[in-house]
């Protein structure tokens, strides 16, 4: 991707959040039973949205890395897996932060909470092994092979509501198959949010997705220059 | 706490964490950059040493 559109989809990012900013404090009804603590939920699912897009490109970038062995898809795994821990970190956090004026605890281990936990806890192990071990094949296999197992977690998190029984609104889809937002301007905000969200995704992983490319390119070179630094120091 | 005051803290704690991670990007941009810079002038150490031009072809036969 050029640095232009880069640049492009960057300041597209960053205005429709102004625009969903301005639409969520002051454009949006204020919500019956939960009152103005619900507007969270206009930025907390598309944090959500993102973590399980970025966890589902892990999953995909693993298995084709497997297949196919480039280091390309590699790299791909481990930046999108990056940027998944940083929104799932902010699903948890924003979360928390509507269940104490709604429900009055900070955590509770519902079924939903409880499988997103452990989905930000094993795409926690994914990075620590990335940061704590070196480059080789051997670490991205292992890698791989763990991005694809913790991403089998995404659509248990998305169906918990309907498997266990729970406290967490089924806002999107209720069990009676509507959506639960009683006003039209509810759903655009969310649209307008969802958009900013995923703009700002696709400009953050072309980004660190081109870093690490130009690193793992860099680590190449250096070990033909220090080769060839040695082969020059010996004769 | 009233219900104002977490909503403000919820946004408050996305823009925060959002910052900190492009914070981090572009800091490792950074070091990338140099090194960069340091291979550059290694390759060209490695280039204008005397020894290697013995070693590398001429061009110019």
């Amino acid at each position: 991707m050029s640095s232009m559109v880069r640049k492009g989809l960057g300041y597209l990012s960053l205005a429709l959040m102004f625009v969903a900013i301005f639409m969520v404090f002051d454009w949006v009804p204020t919500e019956a039973e939960q009152g103005i603590a619900q507007r969270i939920f206009y930025f907390h699912v598309p944090c959500a949205w993102v973590a399980f897009a970025a966890f589902g490109i892990v999953a995909l970038a693993g298995i084709l890395y497997l297949w196919l062995g480039e280091r390309m898809w590699d790299d791909l795994g481990y930046a999108a897996a990056e940027i998944g821990m940083v929104f799932c970190t902010l699903v948890l956090l924003t979360g928390s932060l509507w269940a104490k004026p709604i429900w009055g605890v900070w955590w509770t281990w519902d079924s939903r909470l409880t499988t997103t936990f452990i989905l930000w806890l094993m795409y926690g192990g994914y990075l620590l092994l990335r940061s704590s071990a070196d480059d080789s094949p051997q670490v991205a296999r292992f890698a791989a092979v763990v991005g694809i197992v913790a991403a089998l977690d995404v659509p248990v998190v998305i169906v918990s509501v309907r498997l266990w029984r729970t406290i967490h609104p089924a806002v999107l889809i209720t069990k009676t198959g509507e959506h639960g937002l009683e006003d039209p301007r509810m759903v655009v905000a969310l649209l307008v949010s969802l958009a900013a969200f995923t703009i700002f995704f696709v400009w953050l992983l072309t980004l660190r997705f081109a870093q690490l490319r130009a690193r793992t390119r860099l680590h190449r070179m250096g070990q033909e220059i220090a080769l060839a630094e040695m082969r020059a120091g010996d004769r | 706490m009233d219900h104002f005051t977490f909503l403000v803290a919820a946004y408050a704690a996305i823009f925060v964490v959002i910052f900190l991670y492009v914070l981090f990007v572009w800091r490792r941009q950074s070091a990338l950059e140099a090194e960069l810079r340091e291979m550059e002038a290694r390759l060209k150490e490695l280039i204008e040493s005397p020894r290697s031009d013995e070693e590398l072809p001429s061009r110019h036969p």
